[in-house]
């Protein structure tokens, strides 16, 4: 191989430099505009796109929860209303992934703060919960759990004590079953809702008017947009960088005001007391609920700061079933109750005439039948006044058997029975007025749907396939008050007051069509026999309503029991005084201008005129007379 | 002696008494104007990037002054004879710390790449990115141009060495800078462009290679890089967030201190890796080609000033300062707009941390040094 020398040519050596430095510079200039092209298309191109981005990261929307309307009595007590309180909530987001959302609920768990059973549900609602959302998973914490948490603080990022509104019930159980109340939102809620009215609100009405008026009490929530760095955390502003940030403000629920009178309802609920039962009282005009008690009630504001399972299962298993609204869901014989309306209906088919007198040996046999009906005294010779004011049971038999059942069935439906009264909370059973077509849509055997003819006669006395609720029961007392011409749905909400304002808009109360049954004479002997029931000596409200400044037109009722439902839970405890009868008292007052009309329900209470009569004397008094009446 | 030569021009120019100045110190006026000027630009907007932090501020000035004092001695001292012959000591010493790196360095950042000296901590590898190329010019000085295959050989293992131990630091991105700076050497000598041609399925076969050598993490940049919305939330991010940033700038920007992305940290590494960004959100297309330009215009003077360079090595090593300033620069905006992917490079001048100030400005006291003292070669 030959070995060339090379030798360095400075000339060329030079051109080889300045020929490639030129090729490197129009490369430079060529991979620059690339970059600038490439910043061209980011910054013109697709400016919308990345503005709403950066828009995007940096400003959240935040919910703002509308405060919820208030519920008043008629006088304007506050039953309901909002206060802050503290509760714990958790951002997931700047918490972590779910393994750290475990960790931190496992911690809270650890300090105490949450049971261990609470923990799968809260998870799960931190799945749903939109981005950034702020969580709930403790509500209402008391100064202890506040200092708790304040002691163990450090160890939690996302976590933290925020001060909402929240529902309180300062009357406590004071008319509980007729307010309801709230609780935090579930599952089955959020099915029902949409979620972006609720976005912020940790609570919604579960049954009576906080239930019903949902939509009105809730209010619109309004939103806040807050700017937010990276973290997440809410900020200020950074830098020199202070946005304009839009907000509206939430519009807060409807007030609403109730028929209630919370003096007469107190006064319902302590006669009660101790009892179980319900006593409803209306204003037959209107309809207005001037008082709904049932009783054993509870503490609302134990189910807003949410219930332990055990809590939760102790109400639920009482025997006294304390959740159960009696007034509205309770279905009992209306005992001797219905005879006023049997009394007009003999009348109105013509199969008995008011002076027309029966004999009454104490007990009804039908013919043919070696069956005794008993009654529980020995009458004597009574006509239909007579017999509505001394309660006689064989007189009634034999309306019965001279009405028949269809009859029976066709007056009294018209009344009301087995049917809805309409009032404006939910949950309301309507009773029953059994019938033989009603027995033959109800049975499958052929056995079952046999008609007997006791049944009919049972029925004359309010006893059997018969059930009515105590609303039920005041509904046709004021029926009775207004002969007929007057059928006011009940309600319990009969005013509304814009949040903040001092304006209250009445509602118009609403009527079913006027009952045309009856003439005046054949009412006035229904009035009559029932101002009798409290007038006359010896008759059954007599002792009860004795001395009152107004006339009475009342009637008593005791329902026999008939079966008690054993279940592991209840035998032990089932007594003889579980065996008693109930006790029924159904009156309007001042009888010849009626302003009221009660219902008294006491479970197991016995006579109806010695047990449930006093109660309604007393909500009678509280309503009619002066409040410093002795 | 240059100061000799100064005086004796006096009579013949009149020149101000900056001028005289910059003639006193062997600086170029125009390339020092421009690099004063995206020094100047670099302290404001890191101020802004960094959340208004003065400490920070304060930081990088003073690593601008070492920055700066470095390139004025080095104007001032070196001449292309001392240059030269200290590339090979120089190249010597940072191969050497690069081994006592490997063996003892801090961990910073996950990676071994830092060497504490007691009142500095620094990255030896910086030493490699001036290093490397004068080696290069260095070996190539005394041998005719093109190099021979044999030169070219010798040279990329001089270049592998180096790269080679910082790729396991592991510090991919310095790794190619300077196996960029040197490839640029072997260019600007020469070097056939068929080689080029031919080198490119060996570098994809290489590419394959090196697939399997780095770290996980390096392979996630890559992958994220071709396709960052999969992964949003983790590797994804930086890319998302700096494009975000950029995008939502404009054309006018949302104005200097008023970038959302950069205010409320959307977006990471915000005065080092990804300052550009915070120039697109805050300045806007217009801030972003200003410094292109200005960029373009600096790396035209230092290639011209490179030109000039009366002997190989100084032509050379002006060449491959000059393009490799072009790399950094390339690279980081390429990284920070989407078109290349995530690897560790400072924007030039601009960025805020010590290390990279330095490095730069001492190329460009280099650069000037080559040409301020060119005339007394061969006198």
């Amino acid at each position: 191989m030959v070995n060339r020398v090379r030798i360095k040519d400075h000339w060329a050596e030079q051109r080889i430099f300045t020929l490639r430095s030129i090729v490197a510079g129009v490369l430079v200039v060529a991979l620059l505009l690339t970059v600038a092209g490439r910043l061209f298309y980011l910054q013109v191109l697709r400016y919308d796109y990345y503005a709403e981005l950066s828009q995007g990261n940096r400003v959240r929307t935040e919910p703002v929860p509308p405060s919820r309307g208030l519920i008043l009595d008629r006088h304007g007590v506050v039953l309901a209303e909002n206060r802050p309180a503290f509760q714990l909530e958790l951002v997931r987001e700047q918490v972590g992934d779910m393994q750290a959302v475990d960790a931190a609920l496992g911690e809270l768990v650890a300090i105490g703060l949450l049971r261990r059973e609470e923990v799968a549900g809260i998870r799960r609602t931190v799945q749903l919960h939109k981005v950034y959302e702020s969580v709930p998973i403790k509500l209402q914490l008391d100064d202890d759990e506040m200092a708790l948490f304040a002691v163990h603080r450090w160890k939690f990022t996302g976590v933290d004590i925020h001060a909402r509104l929240a529902r309180y019930y300062p009357l406590r159980e004071i008319a509980v079953h007729a307010i309801g109340y709230v609780s935090a939102i579930n599952d089955e809620d959020l099915k029902n809702i949409d979620s972006t009215e609720y976005a912020g609100t940790s609570l919604i009405g579960k049954v009576g008017v906080e239930g019903a008026y949902e939509a009105q009490l809730h209010g619109k929530p309004g939103f806040r947009e807050i700017l937010v760095n990276a973290a997440g955390r809410p900020v200020d502003k950074q830098g020199n960088y202070a946005p304009q940030l839009s907000s509206r403000a939430p519009v807060a629920g409807t007030d609403l005001v109730l028929g209630l009178d919370i003096r007469v309802q107190k006064i319902a609920e302590e006669a009660l007391a101790g009892k179980r039962g319900a006593v409803v009282a209306m204003d037959p005009r209107s309809g207005d609920v001037i008082a709904m008690a049932s009783t054993p009630a509870f503490d609302p504001n134990d189910f807003v700061r949410g219930l332990s399972v055990e809590h939760y299962n102790a109400l639920q298993n009482d025997i006294d079933k304390p959740l159960l609204n009696r007034a509205l869901r309770g279905a009992y014989p209306p005992g001797s109750t219905v005879k006023p309306l049997y009394a007009l209906g003999a009348q109105v088919y013509g199969v008995m005439t008011p002076e027309q007198t029966e004999f009454c040996p104490g007990f009804f046999q039908l013919r043919g039948s070696s069956n005794k009906y008993r009654d529980d005294k020995h009458h004597g010779t009574l006509n239909m006044r007579q017999a509505i004011a001394e309660s006689c049971d064989v007189y009634f038999y034999k309306v019965a058997e001279k009405m028949g059942i269809s009859r029976m069935d066709e007056f009294m439906k018209a009344f009301g029975y087995g049917s809805l009264t309409g009032i404006d909370i939910p949950g309301e059973k309507a009773g029953l007025y059994a019938s033989p077509e009603w027995k033959k849509r109800n049975f499958k055997h052929a056995a079952d749907q046999v008609w007997f003819p006791g049944e009919t006669i049972s029925m004359g006395i309010g006893q059997g396939p018969i059930t009515v609720t105590p609303l039920q029961q005041v509904h046709f007392a004021a029926e009775i008050a207004e002969r007929g011409r007057t059928v006011a749905i009940p309600r319990l909400v009969t005013a509304t007051r814009a949040a903040g304002s001092d304006v209250v808009t009445p509602r118009e109360a609403t009527f079913l069509p006027p009952v045309n049954l009856g003439t005046p004479a054949q009412w006035s002997v229904i009035y009559d026999g029932m101002i009798g029931a409290t007038t006359m000596p010896g008759a059954t409200a007599y002792q009860a309503m004795h001395g009152a400044k107004y006339a009475v037109a009342g009637k008593t009722g005791t329902a026999q029991v008939f079966t008690i439902k054993q279940t592991e839970n209840t035998r032990a405890k089932i007594t003889d005084e579980r065996r008693r009868d109930h006790a029924w008292f159904i009156a309007y007052a001042p009888a010849e201008d009626p302003k009221i009309a009660v219902a008294v329900l006491v479970e197991n209470g016995g006579f109806g005129g010695a047990t449930a009569a006093p109660i309604a004397r007393k909500v009678l008094d509280a309503y009619l007379l002066p409040e410093d009446t002795p | 002696m240059n100061f000799g030569e100064f005086t004796q021009s006096r009579t013949r120019r009149t020149l101000s008494a900056g001028g005289r100045v910059l003639r006193l110190l062997g600086l170029d006026g125009l390339l020092t104007g421009l690099l004063a000027l995206i020094v100047c630009l670099g302290v404001l907007v890191v101020y802004s990037a960094s959340g208004q932090n003065l400490k920070m501020v304060e930081h990088h000035l003073i690593n601008i002054a070492i920055a700066v004092a470095t390139m004025i001695a080095l104007a001032r001292l070196a001449t292309p004879q001392n240059l030269r012959l200290f590339a090979p000591v120089a190249y010597a010493i940072g191969v050497g710390l690069l081994v006592v790196v490997a063996v003892t360095g801090h961990i910073g950042k996950g990676a071994q790449r830092w060497l504490d000296i007691g009142f500095m901590r620094f990255q030896p590898s910086e030493i490699m990115k001036l290093a490397v190329p004068m080696i290069c010019a260095w070996y190539m000085h005394e041998r005719p141009l093109p190099p021979t295959f044999k030169d070219l050989i010798v040279m990329a293992l001089l270049i592998a060495v180096p790269t080679a131990m910082i790729v396991v630091q592991p510090d991919l991105g310095t790794a190619l800078l300077i196996a960029a700076s040197g490839l640029i050497v072997m260019l600007l000598a020469g070097m056939s462009f068929l080689i080029i041609v031919i080198s490119i399925p060996l570098l994809a076969g290489a590419a394959w290679a090196g697939w399997h050598v780095i770290h996980e993490y390096q392979r996630q940049r890559i992958l994220t890089f071709l396709n960052p919305e999969n992964d949003p939330l983790g590797a994804g991010y930086h890319i998302i967030q700096s494009q975000i940033a950029i995008g939502s700038g404009g054309v006018f920007g949302k104005g200097y201190m008023n970038g959302s992305q950069a205010q409320l940290e959307f977006l990471p590494e915000r005065s080092t890796d990804f300052i550009f960004a915070v120039i697109g959100e805050e300045f806007g297309l217009l801030g972003q080609l200003l410094l292109l330009t200005l960029y373009g215009i600096v790396i035209a003077r230092a290639l011209y000033l490179a030109m000039q360079g009366q002997d190989t090595f100084a032509r050379l090593t002006g060449g491959a300062i000059a393009l490799s300033f072009f790399v950094y620069a390339f690279v980081n905006s390429g990284m920070v707009s989407g078109i290349l992917p995530v690897v560790g490079v400072p924007l030039p001048l601009i960025s805020y941390g010590g290390t990279s100030m330095v490095t730069l400005l001492a190329g460009f006291g280099i650069l000037m040094a080559l040409h301020s003292h060119r005339r007394l070669i061969g006198s």
